[in-house]
């Protein structure tokens, strides 16, 4: 009874386009932005900030750029985490070679390079599609962490491959604390986010989601099938560069190529499909279920060991992890393909009638 | 010269290992339409398992072999009872990403169920060069290189037979064309997917048995198997000819690469060249070397 | 009973057309034409090329031989997305529609090829992105209103029954505007009265847009009904050509098709 739409009748086709045409999801919008941007820097301690919130909207960034590209215009890639590293060191570069760059649009250029890179390997698929383009997306996965520590001067030649990424100072504020550092990426987040859902219910969305159902009959309409496709590798591309850019600048301090490895790939591919493939919302839910879940995991672990009186062998932790990540992405493609986005869509449905039975 | 040759030919025999693991993938897709992402976990899970009932019982190779078929079979039917069949009609790609979590869960598995210490497998076939080769060629040819070729020509053989000559088999190209119309004529396609899944998992014991004899038995074993991608790109998905050849393509021009071209830029190169190759192939003839053209009819 | 006198210039020809997968044939040496205005039906058995001859008039089969003249314009062979630009649209035998789009989204991306506004620009969505989107979207709904969907203008099309998808199909090739309106079977597999409304829409959009229609259709009584001309296609040839009542008495075609009766 709480989400009842009736007596919201929209009277023209403006407001029914809105962005959030039903008057408590505004409501809702405006809350969940008060507490994010006053409320959780407010009340949050450092450690949650930086090891959980931080990446978990780093992480949804990608998760993001991942869903336009396989839940939108369904384009299967698994070279996530190598966009992310061509982001992460283009930024770097940028910002070290150029005197007096700023940092943003060092972030931005990071993101464009991602793009470019997005749409070179984007080329193959015109011609295949599913897994083929899989194992394609599998190269650049392999590839570019290769090329990045080959060629010295990517990391500046640093002996030991790692970059450590430069402070961020904006306006001669540095954004050097915690509570600064998240709203940095806060903001960030929220303003790409915009652009995508914009990007989503714009003709480009229409035209990835068409050639993502039927690209035979999109081209029939019209729909230049290699230019929308190397669109949504380029602009998947970018949010997964920018994510990368903050992944090293804002998370964790240095850009090591190893890191940006397939299974990073893998997690936000899973935090696609737990989220709920093409789905905004879905990207963000995503990656806080995969961020969180290892505590949750290694924390039950460690109370059912003092309960049972177990000592558990080092590592039990990550292998559980592998079974439950495994095993809960089938759990959700067979129960809820669309996620925990469709799941969330289905308990405001619920929210119309309760408490009323029916 | 003979150092080229001895390049190539160790190249090729490496690329015999990549097919074995090509070959369940083949399997699997012939018979179902599924891209089983999770094959090189169950080359990983069989050998895992192999090393460990090796451990806890010391049991003969024969015994050993037999109680680890038996453990890949009952994987395979579970597998087809849990995960596939709720998902039947769903689109390739959601199977596609169930296998992807799948491969997940069947690694946490293994190790948590056999621990996550290095194991040597030992198949009293040691990888050292021919004596008879070395001295008449002056090529160092591995006899454990060799033995696994013979034993994957044999499989290749044995399977081209099953699948062309014996009713099954042709049951099971039926269902791979078309489910409906197979069940149409009354193949039991439960019995049928249950049965492609342990033949699936009987190549992944063979191919497992093989690959941690060589490198031993660890979790990198699963990133191996994923070379078997671009061999299928080369070969072609449902072709098991194809699947050989292009391992033995992708073994050797790996091989080739690494030694006359790794040192110009770096060296490492193994690690995605294959994966490059078939990118570019992709671009050429997609469906592979062997594979149907698909000709959309609308 | 359809004006029959309807003598506009041509708007596309097709000559010798001759369209072959692999080793079958599905088209030999088919030319015919058809005039502005018209409503034209291809007939044949299954298996004629009835549905290979639409996909080389608007792009989709390249044929071996022949040439696509549309507009006056030589084609050796039609380009889809120059088909599309250009005032072609079709409906396919199975529905082609997007199953994971609502109605409206469908509708709209007949009108993609119209709208202007830049990647950046859609982003921002605020301003030209906007206009755009509002400005077509009345005009999709003019079409909504023609076809009565309102009701059904937010469903996901895949949730739709099989005639309401078939409508919606054919919303979208009328969201283009187009000069030219190629329907793959629209009445398949619908009950009398679905057959009804669908000639009423199709004669409608005949008539209050000018539009020149190309229909492929078995069911001879509302072929007979609508339609200016046919032509008649067999085993991918040419069997019969011209207005109902010559075709009625064509006994090449009586042979091939209406022998049987139905």
């Amino acid at each position: 009874m709480f989400y009842r739409e009736t007596g919201q009748f929209k009277t023209s086709y403006a407001a029914d386009q809105a962005l959030f045409p039903i008057r408590q999801d505004r409501y809702a919008m405006v809350a969940m932005l008060v507490v994010a941007f006053i409320g959780i820097p407010l009340f949050f301690s450092d450690y949650w900030l930086t090891a959980l919130l931080i990446p978990v909207l780093v992480f949804s960034l990608a998760a993001l750029g991942l869903n336009l590209l396989t839940g939108y215009a369904g384009q299967l890639s698994l070279g996530t985490a190598a966009f992310m590293a061509v982001g992460a060191v283009a930024a770097y570069n940028f910002q070290l070679r150029i005197p007096g760059m700023p940092i943003l649009l060092s972030f931005v250029l990071g993101g464009l390079s991602a793009a470019v890179t997005g749409m070179l390997f984007g080329l193959p698929s015109l011609r295949i599609k599913g897994f083929y383009l899989a194992v394609a997306t599998l190269a650049a996965q392999f590839f570019i962490p290769w090329l990045v520590t080959k060629v010295g001067w990517f990391s500046n030649y640093s002996a030991s491959g790692v970059i450590t990424a430069q402070p961020i100072v904006i306006l001669s504020i540095a954004f050097n604390s915690p509570q600064k550092k998240y709203l940095l990426v806060l903001a960030i987040v929220a303003l790409l986010a915009l652009l995508a859902k914009n990007l989503t219910r714009s003709r480009i969305g229409r035209a990835w989601m068409a050639v993502r159902d039927m690209d035979v009959a999109a081209e029939v309409i019209g729909i230049r099938i290699l230019q929308t496709k190397l669109t949504a590798f380029a602009v998947s591309s970018f949010y997964c560069g920018v994510a990368g850019a903050l992944y090293a600048f804002a998370y964790l301090g240095s850009v090591e190529p190893d890191g940006f490895n397939l299974d990073l790939s893998f997690r936000i591919l899973f935090m696609v499909i737990i989220g709920g493939v093409g789905s905004i919302l879905g990207s963000f839910l995503g990656a806080a279920f995969i961020t969180l879940m290892p505590i949750v995991i290694e924390v039950l672990l460690t109370q059912a060991g003092h309960a049972f009186n177990l000592t558990l062998e080092p590592g039990v932790t990550s292998m559980v992890q592998l079974l439950v990540f495994g095993g809960l992405i089938i759990f959700f493609l067979i129960v809820e393909p669309h996620g925990l986005a469709r799941l969330w869509q289905i308990t405001k449905e619920k929210l119309r009638l309760w408490p009323f039975p029916y | 010269m003979s150092f080229f040759f001895e390049v190539l030919i160790g190249g090729l025999l490496a690329g015999v290992m990549y097919s074995l693991v090509a070959l369940g993938f083949v399997l699997i897709y012939k018979a179902s339409g599924v891209f089983n992402f999770a094959q090189g976990a169950m080359v990983f899970f069989a050998a895992l398992t192999f090393v460990g009932l090796q451990e806890r019982f010391g049991l003969p190779f024969w015994a050993t072999f037999g109680l680890s078929l038996a453990t890949m079979v009952v994987l395979g039917t579970l597998i087809e009872r849990i995960v596939l069949r709720p998902l039947v009609n769903q689109p390739q790609i959601t199977l596609f990403m169930a296998t992807i979590g799948l491969s997940f869960f069947i690694e946490g598995l293994a190790q948590l169920v056999w621990g996550t210490n290095v194991r040597r497998l030992d198949i009293g076939i040691k990888d050292e060069p021919i004596p008879a080769v070395l001295q008449h060629f002056d090529m160092a040819v591995s006899s454990f290189d060799l033995t696994a070729a013979v034993v994957a020509g044999i499989l290749v053989a044995v399977l081209a037979v099953f699948f062309h000559v014996t009713r099954v088999g042709r049951a099971l190209r039926a269902v791979a064309d078309d489910h409906q119309a197979a069940l149409a004529v009354g193949i039991p396609l439960k019995q049928i997917w249950a049965i492609v899944w342990s033949v699936a998992g009987f190549v992944a014991l063979v191919a497992g048995l093989m690959w941690g004899a060589r490198n031993g038995v660890q979790y990198a074993l699963t990133f191996v198997a994923l070379k078997a991608l671009p061999v299928l790109i080369l070969g072609g998905f449902e072709s098991v000819p194809g699947a050989i050849i292009g391992g033995l393509i992708i073994g050797a021009l790996e091989k080739l690469a690494e030694v006359y071209l790794g040192p110009h830029i770096g060296g490492g190169i193994e690690g995605w060249f294959a994966y490059m190759m078939a990118l570019l192939f992709l671009l050429v003839r997609p469906e592979g070397l062997f594979g149907e053209k698909r000709i959309d009819r609308v | 009973m359809a004006d029959s006198n309807k003598n506009g210039a041509v708007l596309l020809a097709v000559e010798n057309i001759a369209l072959a997968f692999g080793g079958v044939r599905a088209l030999s040496d088919v030319s015919f034409e058809v005039r502005e205005g018209e409503i034209r039906a291809i007939i044949g058995p299954n298996g004629a090329g009835k549905s290979s001859m639409l996909n080389v008039i608007n792009g989709v089969y390249r044929p071996q031989q022949g040439t696509v003249r549309f507009r006056g314009e030589l084609h050796r062979s039609m380009d889809p997305h120059y088909a599309a630009a250009h005032g072609i649209a079709r409906t396919f035998q199975n529905i082609a529609l997007f199953k994971g789009m609502t109605v409206l989204d469908n509708i709209m991306t007949g009108r993609n090829l119209k709208m202007h506004a830049g990647l950046l620009e859609q982003a921002i969505y605020i301003g030209r992105n906007r206009r755009e989107e509002l400005a077509h979207r009345e005009k999709v709904e003019e079409i909504i209103d023609f076809l009565q969907i309102e009701h059904i203008r937010k469903t996901p099309v895949g949730r739709l029954p099989y005639g309401l998808q078939k409508r919606v199909e054919l919303a979208r090739a009328l969201a283009a505007e187009p000069a030219l309106l190629l329907l793959d079977e629209p009445m398949a597999g619908m009950n009398v009265e679905e057959k009804q409304d669908m000639c009423r829409f199709i004669l409608d959009v005949n008539d209050e847009f000018s539009t020149t229609i190309v229909l492929i259709e078995h069911d001879m009584g509302v072929v007979m009904d609508i339609c200016d001309r046919i032509v008649v296609l067999d085993y991918g040839r040419k069997i019969g050509d011209g207005t109902a009542d010559e075709i009625r008495n064509n006994e090449n075609v009586i042979a091939a098709y209406l022998g049987v009766s139905h």
